[in-house]
């Protein structure tokens, strides 16, 4: 036998036509729309790209989002295109759970493991067509995608810079594509996928997004990028339609109850320290772990955990008071340190003050009674209270409209 | 009811001696050899009418003494017709280096010489000796929390401070580095030196100035025996292993080559041979390279992706070529007696010239001026050729691979600078052969199933040796797939006509920890 060679054949990006190494930067293909609604001057990074946290005022694009619409750049977020023969074997092999249960045109949610069966990342995969697929996550992850593709006959590439894409979420974000003229875009169920003609090319739409809200996700090619910005403003100009940065969004996935990697676990592969990653039981995610597929990564050692158990829960808080748990310890009634706030936030939707937080198993149970630890300041001066907190099972916020279809109109 | 059924994939030496300890135990086990006769790479075959010989491995060096012993193999038809056999260092001037144990005689060899040749020998059978203790033994694996890992740790720490002081401290100092600088502290003659800078690269990719050269020549004294050849050809080893075997209730299959592990959910569920018979089985035990059975029989599909990259990852390019001349009579020798005949020829007449040699294969190149162990084991043993004839059995680095410009145009063209070479030492040679067989690394390959012709199944280096031989989660014989084991050269203790791996793996099947406690 000769040396069993790699089938794959990878695309990868071609960096000659971009200037990132004199910007230190990429600059999304919403860029020249981003800029002037930037009036706070200020960009985080996301991976290699410039993303706002904020345009204007976060708690104001927060309410955007909660009573009418608003637009976040999701261009950065990392797209690998996998297709061929056996497309589906290597997403069945690479994630948890049953890749066979999303069907063309539907998304699915997910999360990988390494062979430890710590989290790599989550993330969604889209069911594009037969034998085609595409893995959306927010860390990169060619190298182990690349590793993954040993054995099989699949081939990768590496989408993230070729497409543009913008979340449209909030209550007015149906009628918004509806005036765009998205026809049958109200017919769509959360995590389908519908294609619509734009201009002389297409617009990928799917019911998904990161806030627990009524919203879509646009997908397009970067051509494009400045004339879909230019007509969901337009359509959404009377539905309330505002540009949304990255703080507004960390408080709407909280209420949503959704994690987030580098906040509620860190990906195995950027983790040095041994015992700092989490399986997915310890995400509260062991309902995508599907033990019936006979060969995925991580499976081995996800068994011995199921039989052996796990070291942590990862709980939602609800915090008497009104302080931001931020960075707190989980203390139990005994004030003994239990666990840590991973994220934190006064939710005002919910109207509590609301948190995700690790704490060691056995902790964690439903309606368990914790206290959390909070600094605060005003003006200089510092606080501290231990805030009695209880384990909740529910999402802090769960709109009906989230799931409605087809979606009432705003 | 598939449960006590036990396959072994590949009749090699450690497959049959894994066969003859679980047939012993109770197994029913049925070893399947693609090849027509047992032995894998331990085989004695025909390569010219009337002439027979060692077709890969020709010198027993490490053969487990456990083994013989426990199976019998003397009683199974084992015997030799050369032992402690001796090393000549050629000279082109005739002025030959004659090595036996510690004397040393001619090349114009010093005092100096003689006496530093006794401490180096003593130091490095003394830390052999740390190694051979190892081979015995199932890796101790590490960041477990099994007690037996960390017994076994600490008394591997504990061997190493048994050295004492001087001792530890020097075993320390050059275990990692390279034969070049330890040769060359403390001899002065370049033909020794060359000689003995061959311990540290035969059967390897490195050159005496490659770091690990020193643990390779600590693997080669780890056997703590003289070099000896079996009556028959090293298929002779493999003869007796198949007799043990059987006579324990094994059968043996030849001409039955395996072309799948069969999977039942995360559970092996047997073999399908290339015809499409299947085979149940609820233990499956692989003595083929750790490539071959994973990503070839197994299918990298079947295993998690972290593990599978290390398998692909595992240094496994053999640089070793084969070369066998039919002569029709014993050949000479320039300076060398007749009786010195028998011994292992070295052509390594400086370490420069073998670094040189080396040099070529990392640029996938064969060597202008390669290096050569040489045995004529016609000599003493009249059952390899015609009477009055003999076989000249030569290993031959550097023979890289992947040569860049392709074996098949350029075997010939390596075939004959390697008898050039050789001429150079028995000037007359040419005119003897009547039969000339070449085996190159993808002749190797192909013959005897070993991904990338690496005889020892993967580089003997440190990094891939002990806990992390073939790879890590793999080390103690089970590998991360239900029921399937390894048992080849591919695990520890690794290459060389050994049977330790073999016999280690029947005891990790047979769920015994610790194989040394069980046969004080």
């Amino acid at each position: 036998m000769s040396e069993t060679g790699n089938k794959a054949t990878a695309r990868t990006f071609d960096i000659s036509t971009k200037s990132h190494y004199l910007t230190k930067a990429f600059q999304s293909p919403f860029y020249s729309r981003q800029d002037p609604l930037n009036h706070l001057r200020e960009w985080g990074r996301w991976a290699d790209y410039l993303s706002p946290h904020a345009y204007t005022c976060s708690s104001m694009e927060y309410f955007a989002c909660r009573n009418a619409c608003t637009v976040f750049d999701l261009t950065p977020m990392s797209k690998y295109r996998i297709s061929g023969k056996d497309a589906l074997p290597y997403l069945n092999r690479l994630v948890t759970r049953d890749v066979n249960k999303i069907k063309p045109g539907r998304v699915g949610y997910t999360v990988w493991c390494d062979d430890h069966g710590q989290v790599v990342d989550d993330g969604t995969i889209f069911h594009l067509g037969e034998d085609d697929y595409r893995l959306c996550s927010q860390e990169r992850h060619l190298d182990w995608l690349l590793t993954n593709t040993i054995g099989f006959d699949v081939s990768l590439a590496d989408e993230t810079h070729d497409v543009a894409a913008l979340a449209l979420q909030g209550p007015t974000s149906c009628a918004t594509l509806k005036k765009m003229g998205l026809e049958g875009v109200a017919s769509m169920k959360p995590f389908d996928i519908g294609h619509f003609p734009f201009e002389d090319s297409r617009l990928m739409v799917s019911r998904t997004g990161f806030t627990g809200d009524l919203g879509y996700e646009l997908w397009i090619a970067p051509e494009y990028a400045g004339a879909l910005w230019d007509r969901l403003f337009e359509a959404g100009e009377l539905h309330g339609i505002q540009a949304m940065g990255d703080e507004a969004l960390q408080m709407l996935r909280v209420e949503a109850g959704f994690i987030q990697a580098r906040h509620e676990f860190m990906p195995a592969h950027a983790t040095v320290r041994t015992g700092h990653t989490r399986s997915p039981f310890e995400l509260g995610l062991g309902w995508l772990v599907d033990f019936g597929k006979p060969v995925f990564n991580g499976r081995g050692a996800l068994l011995a955990q199921k039989k052996k158990g796990h070291r942590y829960n990862l709980v939602r808080l609800d915090i008497d008071g009104n302080k931001p748990a931020r960075d707190a310890y989980v203390f139990n009634t005994k004030k003994k340190k239990v666990g840590t706030v991973t994220s934190a936030f006064w939710s005002p939707s919910a109207k509590a003050s609301i948190a995700l937080a690790t704490v060691e198993t056995p902790h964690g149970e439903p309606g368990e009674k914790l206290l959390v630890e909070i600094y605060y300041q005003k003006e200089l001066k510092w606080s501290r209270v231990m805030a009695p907190a209880r384990v909740v099972t529910d999402v802090f916020y769960d709109p009906p409209r989230r799931r409605k279809t087809p979606p009432a109109d705003f | 009811m598939t449960s006590n059924q036990v396959v072994i994939i590949g009749a090699g030496h450690n497959g049959l001696v894994c066969a003859a300890y679980l047939a012993r135990a109770g197994k029913t086990v049925t070893v399947l050899e693609a090849s027509g006769q047992v032995g894998g790479a331990a085989i004695t075959r025909e390569f010219a009418p009337g002439f027979k010989v060692s077709a890969a491995a020709h010198l027993l060096y490490l053969l487990d003494a456990d083994v013989r012993r426990e199976l019998s193999l003397d009683a199974a038809g084992l015997s030799f017709s050369q032992q402690d056999i001796r090393t000549t260092a050629l000279a082109a001037d005739g002025n030959h280096l004659q090595i036996a144990g510690d004397a040393l005689q001619g090349a114009n060899i010093g005092e100096a010489d003689r006496l530093a040749m006794r401490e180096y020998r003593r130091l490095m059978n003394r830390f052999a000796a740390v190694i051979n203790r190892l081979n015995k033994r199932l890796p101790p694996r590490i960041g477990t929390r099994d007690r037996k890992d960390w017994i076994e740790l600490g008394k591997l720490a504990l061997n190493v401070r048994l050295l004492g002081k001087d001792d530890m401290r020097e075993f320390l100092r050059i275990a990692a580095i390279n034969i070049y600088d330890v040769l060359q502290e403390n001899f002065e003659n370049p033909l020794l030196k060359g000689a003995l800078s061959m311990d540290g690269v035969l059967g390897s990719n490195l050159g005496p100035r490659s770091n690990n050269s020193v643990f390779c020549a600590l693997h080669r004294f780890s056997g703590l025996q003289g070099l000896s050849m079996p009556r028959g050809g090293m298929g002779a080893v493999s003869e007796a292993l198949a007799g043990a075997a059987r006579q324990h209730g094994a059968s043996i299959r030849t001409s039955a080559p395996v072309s799948r592990i069969l999977m039942e959910g995360d559970h092996v569920a047997g073999v399908e041979l290339s015809g499409g018979e299947q085979i149940a089985a609820g233990t499956v035990i692989s003595s083929a390279d750790p490539k071959t059975t994973f990503l070839g029989l197994l299918g990298a599909r079947n295993l998690e992706a972290g593990f599978a990259r290390k398998v692909q990852n595992i240094r496994m390019r053999g640089n070793v070529a084969k070369l066998h001349l039919a002569l029709n009579k014993a050949p000479e020798f320039k300076g060398l007696n007749q009786d010195q005949l028998d011994n292992r020829l070295l052509i390594a007449p400086d370490m420069e010239y073998v670094e040189h040699a080396f040099n070529h294969s990392k640029y996938g190149e064969y060597s202008a001026a390669p290096v050569a162990e040489i045995t004529i084991p016609s000599l003493r043993d009249n059952s390899l050729a015609p009477p009055g004839k003999h076989v000249l059995s030569a290993l031959v680095q550097y023979a890289p691979y992947q040569l860049t410009s392709g074996w098949s145009e350029n075997k010939a063209a390596f075939t004959d600078l390697v008898i050039e070479t050789i001429a150079v030492y028995a000037p007359g040679i040419r005119s003897q052969i009547l039969h000339t067989e070449l085996l190159t690394p993808a002749d190797i390959e192909s013959e005897f199933r070993i991904t990338g012709g690496h005889w020892h199944h993967g580089e003997m280096a440190l990094d891939q040796f002990l806990m992390l031989r073939p790879v890590p989660h793999a080390a103690q014989y089970a590998t991360p797939v239900n029921g399937l084991y390894l048992c080849g050269a591919g695990s520890h203790p690794g290459g060389g006509v050994m049977g330790s791996a073999g016999r280690n793996a029947a005891h990790a099947v047979l769920g015994r920890k610790d194989t040394e406690d069980q046969h004080p």
